[in-house]
């Protein structure tokens, strides 16, 4: 199964809708309600990332036995240096951004503890594509 | 405890979700940062914060909040408003400080857990 979500680059008002359907259709589905939290968190962190720094994106989530796996890719800035942005702390949001509580460099860091496993490709001034999986059972 | 029974205490304007007036309070979690609370509330807890805008629902909804407590004053704008209606989350606001708000709640779930120190 798979599904896929649009993201709007800076529209701050639909931020977290992709990541809500995702909730609604993993807990249709039965899967671990504490699956379903962890996956959330991780969904919405770069959801956000997607509205808070790309143009557009697209969320890609597939649900296998055992293993979901969400790839969030947009056309965007970019990140330079991808350790220095899984640094907790770091942030490049604009001050606009942070005035709303986000940007406080604690998104990539909550992924990471939130997936299994988490894979980050980027180039400058193209796009980052985060993929994570989570593996669970039953 | 009930959401319901946080208004006195707290000195709580109830401004919008309020089917949700019924729903469980399991503890609290005071902050204005959204990936804070997105990374260490639990669900059925209250959220304190100071941000009024549509995107603390869209959290709340997603970690499944109980309720959420604006400080010194703040409302809703329309928008959050509205998201809270439709997701039958209560969105309060108090004259309290976050401090202030933060102290009471804790005394209250103390209160509701150990019997007969209350």
């Amino acid at each position: 199964m798979e599904f896929h979500y649009h993201i709007e680059g800076g529209d701050f008002s639909r931020a977290g809708s992709a990541s809500s359907e995702i909730k609604k259709i993993l807990k249709q589905l039965n899967v671990d309600p504490r699956v379903v939290k962890r996956v959330v968190v991780a969904l919405y962190e770069a959801e956000v990332n997607v509205v808070a720094h790309a143009r557009e994106g697209e969320m890609k989530v597939a649900l296998g036995p055992g293993v979901i796996e969400a790839t969030i890719s947009d056309k965007g800035p970019g990140i330079p240096d991808i350790a220095l942005a899984m640094q907790e702390g770091y942030s490049t949001a604009s001050p606009r951004v942070r005035e709303m509580g986000f940007g406080a460099g604690m998104g990539l860091p909550n992924i990471k503890k939130n997936c299994d496993r988490l894979d980050i490709e980027s180039v400058v001034n193209a796009g980052t594509t985060v993929k994570m999986t989570t593996f669970f059972t039953g | 405890m009930k959401v319901h029974e946080m208004i006195q205490p707290l000195a709580l304007v109830a401004c919008s979700g309020q089917q949700g007036l019924d729903r469980e309070v399991s503890g609290g979690y005071t902050s204005d940062l959204l990936s804070d609370v997105m990374g260490h509330a639990r669900e059925g807890q209250v959220w304190i914060t100071i941000q009024a805008h549509r995107n603390v629902i869209a959290i709340a909804s997603l970690k499944e909040i109980a309720a959420v407590i604006l400080v010194r004053g703040r409302r809703p704008d329309e928008e959050t408003a509205s998201a809270s209606d439709q997701e039958g989350i209560p969105v309060f606001s108090t004259p309290l400080d976050a401090f202030e708000a933060s102290g009471i709640l804790h005394g209250l779930l103390n209160a509701a857990t150990t019997p007969g120190e209350g």
